[in-house]
């Protein structure tokens, strides 16, 4: 049976099952809209209140008037549920102090390789006599550092800080999660450390040796348990959106290390398969569930209104559990695979869309007539960003898998900048966000300078969008240089050069950025700057008697 | 329970169907392909320069994948035919790469095949190549006062070399460069799948 021939049948297989899942759906009453569970994030009496522990006490309270609307009761929220949150976050104080310090020294390392790499690309001789300072080490520690370092670490942080709040309990084994952190980042430092002296897999995104691997894989198999554990003692009735994409997306991480990573079973184009489906859906399965599980938490909460539609956040969630794990086939297009999983990737990449509409529907209802609030929380504005950031991201990822566009972007800086536009301007973004929001809650002390936030936040979105634009225009006329045989080669090289430049200017202005965020970060856990006692968890109190006013 | 179930199994089985999908299917197809006819084994010095490409990455820059016509001019620009699952018999890890910062390298060693410009080109590829953006390896060769025996002097174009010294190969070197010339996949292939008469 030929290829075409094969994914027609699949085709019409997938849109029969698609039917039946439709009809069952309707059965189970699944459309019915369901304003109770998408409120649970709040407690009794909360809606309407704002909640952005990185503001100080008198912007708060000039959100929480600006934030006003018809039909507000004015309530306060119920004691008790607030001190259960307290409890939740009392729980995970220390686990997610870990994670966010060792994300913050990752991402200065990754940061720092990152630049580096960047310059050597147009200064092809700068920092050459070290064999570990070679382009090729360079970039690949920035990559694992950012990857494993800083990304997931952030992500472990969201997820082990959110999970007892949305399942209102406390976190359970707490211990196990420390050991987990510790083995995962000296599975990474050994990982770096390996790349570095020149032992690696070989493979992208699956460099660290699997001997180290072992430790990352029992790292997260530790964080996995004490989640299930707390998963089971949940005192609430139904699980909020955000639980169902962090739980899976645990789940979903180690069985893709571990399926990628098994020794001495992958070989040859087999290999390579297995290879691009690991590299993309990791992203695609572990980064982006998680992040978005971030904002459907911390955007509704910021402005105090729960998102506009739960089973639109289910359906995106069960979309991109199924489509976004077959996507890894159009890295390979036109290479020496079977013909029918080049097809079956590219039809998946593009269904991706529909979970794509589904967030941005969703997070669109919620933010509409409300977007002026980010004028007064840092926060949201990352959290904006980052979510507008996801739909672009996503969107370009859909048509760059098309067959005609990806033959100009394979190959290219192109699918660097897309990866950049995903991995930093929507998961990086969004992960600066909620370390934002968690970590006066985390350390009951107040961001020292609030201002440094706001210089944070435009280095960093100046800096991804200058990289962004810079590299995707050059990505595309080295592509188009390539493909054009009466052009030397050479070519393809030459026309780069600027927009190379133009991405160190980014790069640099991003690292700046983080100088400032892991500095403030310090001063902020060293108790520096000035001293104030206002705890940012019990304002709720001190708010009512300005609102009386 | 039943709430932890449905997203446990769902989450599972999605990702199940996945791996099937891009792991265990290819897997099952290219088990049993058969090393392409013309296709050698590599020898011990170029298994060793291979481990040398990957330690140094030279994968993130070079693919080794000539494409098919329709895709591009990989043939014009004597990258060769397009490659089938049989090249990649002895590929443990695979290098397929995926990009093309420099040109693709499944058939340098028919296009280089001077083991001298090899090594002088890694030594310092601007030597050779006025604008390429490709990193030097001097910490691949040792710059000596003299040659004592045994080594292998880089033979450089006047003016690279330091003054009254000369650049000898290191091991890795040669290795590398044993791995390169080797790279030649020019040999013709039968269709992948013969149709059974």
């Amino acid at each position: 049976m030929d290829s075409a021939v094969l994914s027609l049948l699949g085709a019409f297989l997938l849109s029969i099952i698609g039917l039946f899942a439709f009809i069952w759906s309707m059965r189970k009453g699944l459309l019915v809209e369901n304003p109770k569970a998408a409120s649970m994030i709040f407690a009794k009496g909360e809606i309407g209140r704002v909640d952005d522990p990185a503001l100080l006490a008198g912007d708060h309270e000039r959100m929480q008037i600006a934030a006003h609307e018809e039909g507000d009761s004015g309530s306060q929220a119920d004691p008790a549920e607030i001190e259960d949150r307290i409890e939740s976050d009392r729980s995970t104080s220390f686990p997610v102090f870990m994670f966010i310090a060792f994300a913050c020294f990752w991402l200065l390392i990754g940061s720092a390789a990152g630049l580096t790499s960047s310059l050597k690309l147009h200064m092809p001789d700068l920092l050459t006599e070290e064999a570990w300072l070679s382009f090729g080490r360079l970039r690949t520690i920035h990559l694992n550092a950012v990857m494993y370092g800083w990304v997931s670490n952030g992500c472990l942080a969201v997820i082990v800080w959110l999970l007892p709040r949305l399942l209102r309990t406390r976190l359970y084994g707490p211990m196990w999660v420390m050991l987990g952190g510790t083995f995962l980042n000296a599975g990474i430092a050994a990982g770096v450390g390996a790349i570095a002296m020149g032992w690696t897999d070989g493979m992208e995104y699956l460099e660290i040796p699997w001997q180290i691997g072992i430790f990352i894989f029992s790292g997260l198999a530790l964080i996995i348990l004490s989640a299930l554990y707390t998963l089971a003692n949940r005192r609430v009735k139904e699980l909020y959106v955000s639980a169902w994409y962090m739980i899976a997306a645990l789940l979903w991480i180690a069985l893709l290390y571990f399926v990628a990573k098994l020794p001495g079973v992958h070989t040859g184009v087999q290999q390579a398969t297995t290879n691009w489906w690991y590299g993309h859906t990791v992203l695609g399965l572990w980064l982006t569930p998680t992040s978005l599980g971030a904002i459907y938490y911390f955007l509704p909460k910021i402005i105090g209104r729960p998102i506009r539609s739960y089973n639109v956040s289910l359906l995106g969630f069960w979309t991109l559990a199924f489509f976004y794990g077959q996507v890894g086939g159009h890295h390979l297009i036109g290479g020496p695979i079977p013909g029918w999983l080049v097809t079956l990737s590219i039809v998946q990449s593009v269904m991706m869309i529909i979970p794509v509409i589904a967030f941005t529907i969703n997070q669109g209802g919620t933010l509409w007539g409300r977007m002026y609030l980010a004028r007064y929380s840092p926060t949201l504005r990352f959290m904006m960003f980052g979510g507008l950031m996801y739909m672009l991201s996503s969107l370009q990822g859909s048509i760059a898998a098309l067959r005609n566009v990806n033959g100009v972007a394979h190959f290219t800086h192109f699918t660097v900048a897309h990866a950049h536009l995903g991995v930093y301007a929507f998961v990086s973004i969004v992960l600066f966000g909620s370390i934002y929001f968690m970590l006066p809650r985390v350390l009951n002390w107040e961001w020292p300078y609030p201002k440094l936030i706001t210089l944070h936040f435009w280095l960093v979105v100046i800096g991804i969008s200058i990289y962004f634009v810079s590299l995707t225009i050059g990505g595309w006329l080295q592509g188009t240089a390539m493909l054009d045989a009466a052009r030397p080669f050479l070519d393809s090289v030459r026309v780069t050069i600027p927009y190379l430049e133009g991405r160190s200017v980014g790069g640099a202005l991003m690292t700046l950025g983080h100088v400032v965020f892991v500095g403030h970060f310090f001063a902020m856990a060293l108790r520096f700057g000035p001293h104030r006692t206002g705890a940012a968890l019990f304002w709720q109190s001190k708010l009512e008697p300005a609102l009386e006013k | 329970m039943k709430n932890e179930l449905r997203l446990a199994g769902g989450a599972v089985v999605a990702l199940a169907i996945a791996a099937a999908a891009l792991v265990v299917l290819p897997y099952i197809q290219v088990r049993d392909i058969a090393p392409a006819a013309g296709l050698k084994p590599y020898t011990e010095t170029q298994l060793r320069g291979r481990q040398v490409y990957i330690s140094e990455g030279c994968m993130y820059c070079h693919s080794q994948q000539p494409r098919d016509r329709t895709m591009g001019p990989d043939a014009e620009r004597g990258w060769g035919r397009p490659s089938v699952p049989g090249d990649y018999y002895y590929d443990k890890p695979h290098l397929l790469g995926s990009m093309r910062t420099g040109p693709d390298l499944f058939n340098i060693g028919v296009r280089q095949p001077s083991k001298d410009w090899n090594l002088g080109h890694l030594y310092q590829p601007r030597a050779y190549v006025r604008d390429s953006i490709m990193p030097a390896y001097p910490f691949l060769f040792t710059v000596k006062s003299a040659a004592e025996e045994g080594d292998q002097v880089v033979n450089l174009p006047p003016g690279v070399t330091p003054a009254g010294k000369v650049v000898v190969a290191n091991r890795e070197a040669l290795d590398l460069v044993a791995y390169l010339i080797g790279l030649d996949h020019t040999y013709p292939i039968l269709p992948a799948e013969p149709k059974k008469p």
